[in-house]
């Protein structure tokens, strides 16, 4: 079999694995959804003000809430398969497109932030470990450990504070400035969501760039202490040619490994800076979506990011393959 | 004895120890220097740190930022280790079982745990708590449910290995039940990498638990140090210390928490410290 057919294969094969894992979480979120007390109907009657019993089961049964739990439930997987999540009460639009709607925001933010945390990991990793014990070390070893254990939120608030309230250089929140401009890819209008996509990134950023720096750091003198390190000087290669050609390839591969499995919890700290910043993404969505109990917008965010987790992993695996020949994939 | 030794040898370990018998002093007489409570409103409104009384200053409700920093450190320890502990015995109970049976609970097990790692965990600790109501148990029984999953992995691995060494072997001979082996044979063996990813869990419990109160999942009748924050919000501009104070207690402890942990697992296990 050729090599592009094997990764075909592949690729196939990790996709059917995901295909369970997704159903469950379906309807493990279902159910659970199910067992909050009060529904929409409860939410709408008591904004209304007066609503009669009457009226009350009467909306229900215009939005299938009347119907026994597991009805409800193969309505809703049947539903998510011809790719309807529903309509969003409260929003008074189809959950899809609300969800499709906010997803792009997200996605702008994660993709930034896991440059950035990424890229500065292994730089920071890396001249740490090239300069071992030393005080660039230390330095780079202490500030990995006080931004591990600072909340995100808090980190957002005194960015706020420093970098918007008082030198003025961000804006304190949003995505853009109010109906300023109207053409979405004009050169204006994409430096200015740079300009409020800055402090998000910079915060949610964070607490990765500790875990990559921490990481790369580890990986770069585990490979140093490895045979073919020894055999590269025996060679007589330059110290910076083994450095940066030889550990560097093998020690990246734990981190691209990393980036794939932190995307599930990125997206929770999404909901957090997202919040702070009141950055118009998935995260502030699913917020506002809790509180209204907006039951399908919820499902519809849950199964979103699952799915966006379960592809992330999919494409780490395959661009791990790629880096790596030593991994079977067959 | 020689643990404390191994101990006392990674300094920044003991320095972390002396900041959390610190923060846990402070919990236990929080009551003694400020019987108030932390949610009264105790004098001037917005009073800057060090002015009218407040040592910390006060918010817009003139409640006392100090006092909530002393009684919030009750909460934040309390739910912390409560969720660790329910986390580790579950997850211990589970990933023993796995490990030592194998087959289909091993199967169904790790099929559980790829399906907990896919789902963002925070935003589940979220909707379990906004489905049971804010209140420490529900609090204490979400962060458990997001954590313990890593602990099952970790112990499961540690049985695989532990089940097919020759003292377990030679139980196996003697006739000794399962319950008794597991117990009294293979679980102390693996105590010391239990007993490390539960000091760190205590860290991430409290970080997760200040996110969710941060977002007003709190429980509305216990001060903590992330309804501080998410209610001195509104204040940034003009009363910065409402939500820096409280912020800075957060990341001490965690900090310190962190390095009491990198500290047990120098001191236990010493094969692992000999390699960096």
């Amino acid at each position: 079999m050729s090599r592009t057919a094997r990764r075909l294969r592949y690729v196939f094969k990790r996709l059917l694995q995901a295909l369970p894992i997704v159903l469950a979480i379906v309807i493990v979120n279902f159910f659970l959804l199910h067992m909050a007390e009060g529904d929409a109907v409860d939410v709408l009657a008591g904004e209304a003000g007066s609503a009669t019993p009457e009226y009350m089961a009467e909306l229900r049964a215009k939005f299938g809430l009347d119907q026994p739990l597991p009805v409800q439930l193969l309505v809703y997987l049947k539903n998510v398969f011809s790719f309807d999540l529903g309509y969003s009460f409260r929003h008074e639009m189809p959950v899809l497109d609300l969800v499709l709607d906010r997803f792009w925001p997200t996605l702008l933010l994660m993709v930034s932030t896991i440059l950035l945390a990424v890229g500065f990991g292994i730089v920071l990793g890396l001249l740490a470990a090239t300069g071992l014990n030393t005080w660039r070390d230390t330095l780079i070893s202490i500030f990995a450990l006080v931004t591990y254990a600072t909340p995100l939120f808090w980190v957002g608030l005194m960015f706020i504070v420093i970098f918007a309230l008082n030198l003025g250089w961000f804006p304190t929140s949003g995505m853009k400035n109010v109906a300023a401009f109207n053409d979405t890819w004009s050169w204006a209008n994409i430096k200015d969501v740079a300009h409020h996509l800055v402090l998000p990134t910079i915060t949610l950023s964070l607490f990765y760039l500790a875990l990559y720096t921490r990481l790369m750091r580890a990986s770069m003198l585990e490979q140093a202490g490895m045979d073919y390190v020894t055999t590269a000087r025996a060679k007589g290669l330059t110290e910076n040619r083994i450095m940066f050609v030889h550990v560097l390839r093998n020690a990246l591969l734990p981190v691209v490994t990393m980036a794939g499995v932190q995307v599930g919890a990125l997206i929770g700290g999404s909901v957090i800076v997202e919040s702070v910043f009141a950055w118009p993404g998935l995260g502030m969505l699913a917020f506002e979506a809790l509180f209204s109990r907006d039951l399908n917008l919820l499902l519809g965010i849950f199964l979103l990011s699952a799915l966006l987790v379960v592809a992330v992993n999919l494409v780490v695996d395959i661009i791990y393959s790629s880096l790596d020949p030593r991994i079977e994939v067959g | 004895m020689s643990f404390w030794r191994l101990f006392k040898r990674n300094r920044s370990a003991v320095l972390g120890l002396v900041i959390l018998l610190l923060i846990v002093f402070m919990a236990a007489t929080a009551h003694l220097f400020f019987p108030e409570d932390p949610f009264r409103l105790v004098g001037k409104s917005m009073s800057p740190p060090g002015e009218n009384g407040f040592l910390l200053g006060s918010d817009s409700l003139g409640r006392d930022v100090a006092s909530g920093i002393a009684h919030g450190a009750k909460t934040s320890l309390l739910i912390g280790l409560m969720a660790t502990f329910v986390a580790v015995g579950f997850g211990t109970i589970m990933g023993g079982l796995a490990g030592y049976y194998g087959g289909r609970i091993d199967d169904l097990l790790m099929r559980v745990t790829e399906m907990f790692q896919t789902i963002p965990s925070f935003i589940f600790a979220i909707l379990l708590v906004a489905i049971m109501k804010p209140s420490i148990e529900s609090i204490v029984i979400a962060i458990a449910v997001v954590s313990w999953p890593a602990v099952a992995r970790l112990v499961r691995g540690e049985f695989l290995s532990l089940k097919t060494r020759e003292f377990v072997q030679a139980c196996h001979t003697l006739g000794m039940s399962d319950i008794r082996i597991i117990m009294g044979e293979i679980l102390p063996n693996c105590l010391s990498p239990i007993i490390v990813i539960g000091s760190l869990m205590v860290a991430t419990a409290i970080l997760i638990e200040s996110g969710l109160a941060f977002l007003g999942l709190g429980d509305p009748n216990i001060m903590s140090w992330g309804f501080q924050i998410g209610a001195g919000r509104t204040l940034l501009r003009s009363a910065w210390w409402v939500c820096t104070f409280p912020g800075i207690a957060i990341l001490i402890t965690v900090l310190a928490i962190n390095l009491v942990g990198e500290g047990l697992n120098d001191a236990l296990n010493p094969r692992l410290r000999e390699r960096t």
